[in-house]
């Protein structure tokens, strides 16, 4: 286990040395001047140029690379030029937003997902299996920022249940904070879930055409609780830490639904920044979201090795 | 327990096996959901390709006095707001859509699939130097890197459909390399070798033809993807240039009109809802007729 | 207890549940985009001027009318040479944080910002040489030249008054927590979130404030925008969409007020920056003759904004009293473009790269004039590019043509000189043309009206009359402003900032 977890370990950081180096260099390909855009209307080329030499622009690329990383690596994450505040606590303003959405799709996904994919798996190639299908499948079929409209228009405008947008802290006033975020989370649980039913109608119909199901079934056990005490607790973990996978992906941020929803999350924070070629904050959050990503995975890969002591060896 | 190859199909024992495909094949007959998906997929197909016989309007040209109008008898979709036929738009954007998954995921494969072989069957250090970087992919948002490579690229659908199939290519690398390592172990790799066989022809020959099933799902469920990711792309303004019709920009413009033109948003979002359902439906399938467990 | 005794009480009570019920009045308002740094200095945003309209007051205001009032300034006088300005300036006024706006603090204000590194307000106050203190409420500035849109400047962020003890203690980071003098004062921001503002005691003008505390929310997405309004979440929201005005209106509980914007909106042509300037276009005014009479405005104004915005042809709306009505709105006439095409000796399409920014409505602009001028032998080639790299390739003139507006000043020269001068810039289009210039830089010179007017109809003559600009002037916008029926006593004013002193709500 310690070898395998060393190993692991280890592999890290040239993964983390790979990523800062595709995120800094993909923004140095984006076509645009910052110091221009820095300056919109207002074009005198004086500050324009004042601006370039305080935030290192006219520097060759590498140069730049090595003042960003050097700064990384002793906690600077560097500072947004649009508005000068400095990108770790723009982070860590925007992470219990997205901390909390996230929780949120996964726990509708979970739900969805693993309750599709049980009932595909027991009632399989019956209409119950398809209709469960779908019902899934719809999450990843529909382009979130498409249904988020869609749910906004007739939850909001038409029904007036919940806000149109925004977003409001669940210490402030824990309804609002739920009213706020369900259809967002609505959105992006919905996506997730598919990919949950997948796995636990896969890992389910593995364990139900199992040897020790069968053989609990010929005991004469009741089909009820061979499916829910041996098949589950047997198919959850694949389910477990494709979750945990899947988290990682949601802490990214989902651009799209969360510029609909307004939702003031890691998201909504990357894509403007793209935008305004306000390179400091996408390579900062990007690199934090990259290294929680790439930690849940090893999390979730240690935890199935645990749980599968076959996969030791 | 290794899957029979192609080549094996004509027993020379003289037995009538069924060649794997075949066997796929009556499988994926029986699966219900599939069949749907397939046939939606090739309706949308012969839509896209006999467009120009099947649309009943021109998709880009305007008409000042019918902005958006409801759909009536003479225009089915409605009109969208210079006063284009939905219809027409929704089936011409069909090209636009259905390309761009398939050349993105033929980009994802072309570069994918070698990657992967190389990694898992040379192994050493020109693994971890490509495992690392595809890790590093993975690990970042793939809108963000989307959205970067087309403003990079400049706008247009060919450049998205390079930026698509760029950012999908770290899956095929991690899945054909994971696949590769299970099978060079076999024994028919091992015999391929010893009767001295040079790696590539192991790779092309033996190796790739074995772990096909589970690509052509992925690549399915890819296509899915991809078509979401052009109506994403299309939708911020990185794809489809006007006034060629995308499902994805066709969004784009109806967002303003939700309210007074509903019909502009509805349209290409069900034609993007029964694309990517259909593609999952038949991936799906697919990966339950391809699983060797199964009888 | 007797009849009156019952009724005292009776009132009393009813008085003390309404005063309780009227505890806090609060204002939200839903902007278009979350603003830039909130430092008048650093500021270059549209919306983040409505959020200083509340936070940061200036030494002059405008009205309706575009004239030049008081605010926390009370008078000027200008010398007869035109170069010394003296100010007077309103006493007893107080910034946030107690300090006293004097003239040592208008000169600091000033000065930080024509000197503070990366400061916007540089180019705008470049005309000025000193900044003198003459007593404790009034200070001159020294011009290097006559410089008559100086006013009008300080009428906007250059003229922000900022307390100095704030802003030295936090240099270039003032715009975190900014300290002005305004209505309201600074409370907190989540970026991307919201900025909370609450009233401030000591405003010089504190009767006229009836709203304890105002939120501003950033939502990017018009239509979630105006759904926040028509559910409730919002009280006021800036940019609704022209084609939502008939849903706004149709809504009993919704008002919406317009006025016609300062800026215009067009489309730039490429004459002479660069390899790309080589179309029939960029060389012949003929050619671009033929190409605006392709074009029909109305129709365009029609499709596109339900005919609610207002079609112009120069770089003041038709209602502006600098509007030059000897160069009028040409109707569409696409034979006589044929012809003036052929004159030009043009043979088969003209293609043209049409850089379009990317946003819905400036798609389906570009969309329609594509159509338009199709049919005079324009092949438009549309290129919808994001903001950030339009910026970069108009500068390089990697473009042939470019559907561009501007968001307008409120001196007409704020809206033409950085465009014409050669090679200023904002001209990235290559026009330079000594007549346009001199009569540019003698306009801004003059202080009669009705002098300035007539140097620039030589300029619209030339330009637009006779097709030798670069800048095809399309339409002018709406400031449109939607809010709930709760609020009382909102005027629409042509720079489309939210002003918020007057403002009651029910």
């Amino acid at each position: 286990m310690l070898p395998f977890l060393g190993r692991r370990l280890l592999q890290l950081i040239p993964t983390l040395f790979f990523v800062s180096v595709i995120i800094f260099g993909l923004q140095q390909l984006l076509p645009g001047d910052p110091a221009l855009i820095m300056a919109g209307e207002e074009r005198d080329p004086d500050v324009i140029a004042q601006i370039r030499e305080q935030y290192r622009l006219d520097q060759p690329i590498p140069v730049q690379y090595v003042y960003w990383m050097k700064g990384v690596l002793s906690g600077d994450l560097g500072e947004s030029m649009r508005i000068k505040k400095p990108v770790l606590d723009l982070v860590l303003e925007k992470l219990p937003v997205t901390a909390q959405l996230a929780g949120m799709a996964i726990l509708i996904a979970l739900v969805i997902g693993v309750g599709a994919g049980i009932v595909s798996a027991v009632y399989k190639d019956t209409w119950l299996d398809y209709g469960a299908n779908i019902f899934a499948l719809w999450g990843i079929s529909t382009p979130n920022f498409w249904l988020g409209i869609l749910l906004i228009f007739l939850f909001s405008v038409q029904l007036g249940w919940l806000p149109a947008s925004g977003y409001v802290r669940p210490g402030e006033d824990l309804q609002a904070s739920l009213a706020s975020t369900i259809m967002p989370a609505f959105v992006l649980g919905n996506a997730i879930a598919a990919i949950l039913m997948r796995h636990t109608r896969g890992a389910m119909l593995q364990v139900l055409s199992s040897d020790y199901v069968r053989t609990a079934r010929a005991k004469g056990l009741l089909e009820r609780s061979v499916v829910l005490k041996h098949a589950m607790r047997n198919a959850m973990t694949p389910v477990i830490t494709l979750g945990a996978l899947e988290l990682g992906t949601l802490l990214s941020g989902a651009v799209l639904t969360e510029q609909i929803f307004t939702i003031p999350g890691f998201g909504k924070l990357i894509v403007d920044a793209v935008f305004n070629r306000d390179y400091a904050v996408v390579q900062g959050v990007v690199l934090v979201t990259a290294t929680a990503y790439i930690v849940l995975n090893l999390l979730a890969d240690i935890a199935y090795v645990l749980a599968n002591p076959r996969l030791r060896s | 327990m290794a899957t029979l190859t192609a080549t094996d199909a004509t027993a020379s024992e003289g037995l009538l096996v069924e060649s794997p495909a075949r066997r796929a094949w009556r499988r994926l007959r029986r699966r219900k959901g599939a069949m749907l998906g397939l046939a939606v997929i090739s309706i949308f197909i012969l839509l896209a390709v006999l467009a120009p016989w099947v649309a009943p309007y021109d998709p880009i040209k305007q008409s000042w006095s019918l902005v958006r109008k409801a759909p009536s008898a003479a225009h089915w979709f409605g009109t969208d707001e210079v006063g284009r036929d939905l219809l027409s738009r929704v089936i011409f954007g069909a090209r636009a859509s259905l390309s761009a998954g398939i050349i993105s995921v033929g980009i994802a494969l072309s570069v994918g699939v070698p990657l992967g072989i190389v990694a898992g069957y040379i192994g050493g250090w020109v693994d971890s130097l490509i495992s690392r970087i595809t890790d590093a992919m993975l690990a970042t948002p793939f809108l963000i890197l989307a959205i970067a490579l087309a403003a990079f690229l400049g706008p247009s659908l060919g450049n998205a459909m390079i930026a698509i199939g760029i950012t999908a290519t770290p899956i095929f690398i991690r899945l054909t390399r994971g696949q590769v390592m299970a099978v060079k172990v076999e024994d028919y790799i091992e015999a391929a070798r010893s009767v001295g066989n040079p790696k590539w022809r192991i790779a092309l020959f033996h190796i790739l033809p074995n772990i096909l099933p589970p690509l052509l799902v992925q690549a399915t469920l890819a296509l899915a993807t991809a078509i979401i990711a052009e109506a994403a792309l299309s939708f911020l303004g990185l794809g489809q240039q006007p006034p060629a019709p995308s499902w994805g920009s066709m969004l784009n413009s109806a967002q303003r009109f939700l309210t007074n033109a509903p019909w502009m948003a509805i349209w290409p979002g069900v034609a993007i809802f029964l694309a990517v359902l259909s593609f999952n439906l038949l991936g799906d399938g697919l990966r339950d007729a391809l699983d060797p467990k199964e009888r | 207890m007797t009849i009156r005794n019952r009724l005292i009480m009776t009132t009393v009570l009813a008085a003390s549940l309404t005063g309780a019920a009227q505890a806090q009045t609060h204002l939200r308002i839903g902007l278009a985009e979350d603003p830039d740094v909130l430092d008048p200095t650093l500021a270059r945003t549209y919306v983040g001027r409505i959020v200083f309209s509340s936070i940061c007051d200036k030494l002059f205001d405008i009205d309706e009318k575009l004239n030049i009032v008081p605010q926390l300034a009370l008078s000027q006088e200008t010398s007869a040479d035109g170069r010394t300005v003296t100010i007077k300036l309103r006493p007893g006024v107080k910034f946030h944080d107690g300090e006293p706006l004097d003239a040592e603090a208008a000169k600091y204000s000033l000065e930080r910002h024509m000197t503070l590194t990366g400061s916007y307000r540089k180019p705008e106050l470049a005309q000025v040489d000193k900044v003198e203190v003459v007593d404790p409420t009034t200070i001159r500035l020294l011009l290097k030249a006559p410089f008559s849109p100086l006013l009008a400047l300080l009428t906007d962020r250059a003229g922000m008054m900022v307390s100095p003890k704030a802003a030295k203690e936090a240099g270039d980071k003032f715009g975190n927590k900014p300290v002005c003098a305004g209505p309201f004062r600074f409370v907190e921001r989540v970026q991307q979130d919201r900025i909370v503002v609450e009233r401030f005691a000591d405003y010089w003008g504190k009767a006229n404030v009836h709203i304890d505390k105002i939120t501003y929310l950033p939502i990017v997405d018009s239509t979630v925008r105006l759904a926040n309004l028509r559910s409730g979440g919002l009280d006021l929201i800036e940019r609704p969409l022209a084609t939502d005005i008939k849903t706004i209106r149709d809504t009993p509980r919704l008002k919406l007020v317009s006025a016609v914007e300062l800026g215009y909106q067009g489309l730039t042509i490429n004459l002479s920056n660069g390899p790309k300037a080589s179309t029939p276009l960029a060389k012949s005014a003929r050619v671009r003759k033929a190409f605006e009479l392709a074009l029909d405005r109305d129709a365009m104004n029609q499709v596109a904004f339900n005919g609610e915005f207002m079609p112009g042809n120069q770089w003041v709306n038709p209602q502006h009293p600098y509007y030059q009505q000897t160069v009028p709105i040409p109707k569409r006439d696409v034979a006589k473009a044929k012809v003036l095409m052929k004159e030009a000796g043009v043979t088969g399409p003209v293609i043209i790269d049409f850089m379009v920014p990317n946003n819905p409505e400036a798609r389906q602009v570009a969309e329609l004039i594509q159509s338009m001028v199709g049919e005079a032998g324009f092949d438009m080639k549309i290129r919808v590019t994001e903001f950030a790299t339009s910026l970069t390739q108009a500068e390089k003139g990697e473009y042939q043509a470019f559907l561009i507006g501007w968001s307008g000043r409120t001196d007409p020269d704020g809206n033409i000189y950085a465009f014409a001068i050669c090679n200023a810039p904002q001209n990235n289009a290559g026009y330079c043309d000594k007549p346009t210039e001199e009569a540019l830089n003698k306009a801004r010179t003059l202080s009669d009206p009705e002098q300035r007017k007539h140097m620039y109809e030589l300029v619209a003559k030339r330009m637009i009359g006779e097709n030798e600009g670069h800048i095809l002037y399309l339409y002018h916008r709406r400031v449109l402003i939607a809010h709930s029926d709760r609020l009382d006593g909102y005027r629409p004013m042509p720079d489309g900032l939210i002003r918020v002193v007057g403002l009651k709500l029910k």
